[in-house]
């Protein structure tokens, strides 16, 4: 009797281990399949990096017989394509910088305070997160041009400031309300001025929020291209603009375009096992 | 959360609204400005009115853009959406399995959008690539570069490929909300996989998911990479969606007036959007969710 109860709590302990469907190996394939689904774009392109064109080009293997790593060899030492990189890291990183520095305390007043218009407020930053790019490139273009800021990093930082500043606010803000107020009122009480509780008590507080934040923003701006395209010719050229170049006489360049592809997926594959747990709350402007 | 009131927290916001005052209400002025003016050149402007509006509003171009966006953005929520809740359900809820089966499928998230159209560009080539090659080794005749079916086919995919996992992700967050008693009540009661499908994970889910297929419909109401660079919009313009459509018009054409005045109506769109979004988010937001 004890066992049969036994057995049957342990039974049902291993169907638990999901959301309720009971067969685990139906489970496993669907996974599986799904997961292999998304690789095989990205094998595939892994895959072309590693040949040489001639191989590309000539006969169709699964893997390369003939393994090379010329291709990443040219974009590492010729200027006009690692120099892309460069480029493109120089403005998302200011555009991450900027981007969190002005929505700190931002953020900090729409999770605590109640003021004239911030509900308009609030609503009006999401506009700009949901504003296609498209409708801004005209007059970017424009607007830099008359500055004088046209083709340099400084005027993608600030155009990419459009979806990241109330993206970062809105994230912000999911993380600060969840820390209680009370934290707040009792280091007034101990005498803190404003500056000084927000550095060296709320920050750390939050630093897992500043963290995923600052995660997104330079996604963002890593994975735009229509902007940055559209803002700069040839100082400030990002590597996606470099990429969409590969096209000359004798052809496109297969194998270094599949490379600078696999490079442009290092930052991300480098830092996605950290913020797993927050893609979602990051995608959904910190509200799930 | 009780929030108390007080004016001064205006100063904390200050710097974004000058930065975003700075980086989009300047830029949208000026889009204003061009769709009631006309110019023969020489930076000579003429009122023009309404004039713009109306021309775009009768004009056969934008309308076909917007019934393929629409097409587009209702396929791929048709797709995804399930097929997301699907892949949720099926997930693994916690241990090693768990972490490996959410960073697999964060990648096509975080990479960058014109590389994943270079992805499926090169993955859809008869000649070079893997799906191409097979399907025609299978006697299936596929050709993006000239079919219009195939072209759809082959961005629908990748649409599916980049940005079912986002779906999949806030459903799993949803799930994992749910407490473990609602789920061995519902084995008391004996409920069919069903029963605690419909009454218990989809109830809990509908927020987290109304956020999915927002997000979805934004995002794809204004997708521009991922299309041009598999497609550059064509065949012919099958494949050209909204913004595509714009751009071709504003920094190809330099149309200023036209290209304004689809702008605005563009934007109005988004605004409604945004403005169901918001709500949908603040009353999340008072449920404690």
């Amino acid at each position: 009797m004890a066992d049969a109860i036994v057995t049957r709590t342990a039974s049902s302990a291993k169907t638990r281990t999901g959301f309720g469907l009971p067969r685990i190996n139906s489970r496993a394939v669907v996974m599986t399949l799904y997961l292999v689904f998304l690789m095989l774009p990205i094998y595939w392109l892994m895959n072309m990096s590693l040949k040489t064109n001639g191989e590309i080009l000539s006969s169709f293997t699964l893997w390369p017989r003939d393994l090379t790593l010329q291709n990443y060899v040219t974009i590492l030492t010729d200027p006009s394509w690692y120099m892309g990189y460069v480029n493109t890291l120089i403005y998302v990183v200011l555009n991450t910088v900027i981007s969190l520095a002005v929505a700190l305390p931002a953020a900090y007043a729409f999770s605590r305070y109640h003021f004239m218009g911030d509900k308009h407020l609030f609503f009006w930053l999401l506009t700009n997160r949901m504003a296609p790019p498209a409708v801004f490139a005209l007059p970017f273009f424009q607007l830099y041009s008359s500055v004088g800021l046209f083709d340099t990093h400084i005027a993608v930082a600030l155009a990419h400031c459009l979806f990241n500043v109330p993206l970062a606010v809105w994230i912000l803000e999911g993380f600060m309300r969840g820390v209680p107020k009370e934290i707040d009122e009792t280091a007034y009480l101990d005498g803190y001025s404003f500056g000084a509780f927000f550095v060296k008590i709320f920050t750390p507080l939050i630093a897992s929020g500043i963290g995923v934040a600052a995660f997104f923003c330079f996604m963002f701006s890593w994975v735009e291209l229509l902007l940055s395209r559209t803002l700069t010719t040839v100082n400030a050229k990002p590597i996606a603009a470099t990429m969409t170049r590969t096209v000359g006489a004798a052809g496109v360049d297969w194998g270094v375009l599949a490379a600078a592809g696999i490079l442009t997926i290092v930052p991300g594959a480098l830092v996605i096992y950290f913020v797993r747990n927050y893609i979602a709350k990051g995608f959904a402007l910190g509200r799930v | 959360m009780n929030k108390t009131v007080n004016q001064k927290a205006w100063f904390l916001v200050l710097p974004v609204l000058i930065l975003v005052a700075f980086s989009a209400v300047i830029p949208l002025m000026t889009v204003v400005n061009y769709s009631v003016q006309d110019s023969f050149g020489n930076n000579q402007f003429f009122w023009a009115g309404l004039e713009w509006f109306e021309k775009m509003l009768h004009d056969d171009r934008m309308w076909n853009a917007l019934q393929r966006q629409l097409m587009f953005s209702g396929i791929i929520l048709a797709i995804e959406v399930p097929l997301g809740v699907y892949v949720a359900l099926n997930m693994p809820k916690s241990g090693f399995w768990a972490s490996f089966c959410l960073v697999v499928m964060s990648l096509p998230l975080l990479i960058p959008w014109n590389v994943v159209g270079t992805i499926w560009q090169v993955f859809g080539r008869v000649d070079i690539g893997l799906l191409g090659y097979t399907l025609d080794k299978l006697g299936i005749d596929y050709n993006y570069t000239q079919d219009p079916f195939d072209a759809w086919v082959t961005i629908i995919a990748m649409d599916v490929w980049h940005w079912t996992s986002l779906v999949a992700l806030l459903a799993y967050a949803g799930l994992k909300s749910i407490p473990d008693a609602y789920y061995q009540a519902a084995k008391i009661d004996q409920a069919s996989r069903w029963a605690v499908f419909r009454y218990i994970e989809l109830p809990k889910m509908m927020g987290v998911l109304m956020i999915a297929v927002l997000l979805r419909f934004m995002d794809s109401f204004m997708i521009y990479t991922e299309p041009f660079v598999v497609t550059g919009g064509g065949p012919g313009s099958t494949t050209t969606m909204l913004s595509i459509d714009l751009v071709k018009m504003a920094l190809g054409q330099f149309d200023l007036g036209p290209a304004a005045a689809f702008s605005i109506m563009y934007f109005l769109v988004i605004l409604a959007i945004s403005w169901v979004f918001y709500t949908v988010m603040t009353n999340l937001d008072k449920k404690g969710m």
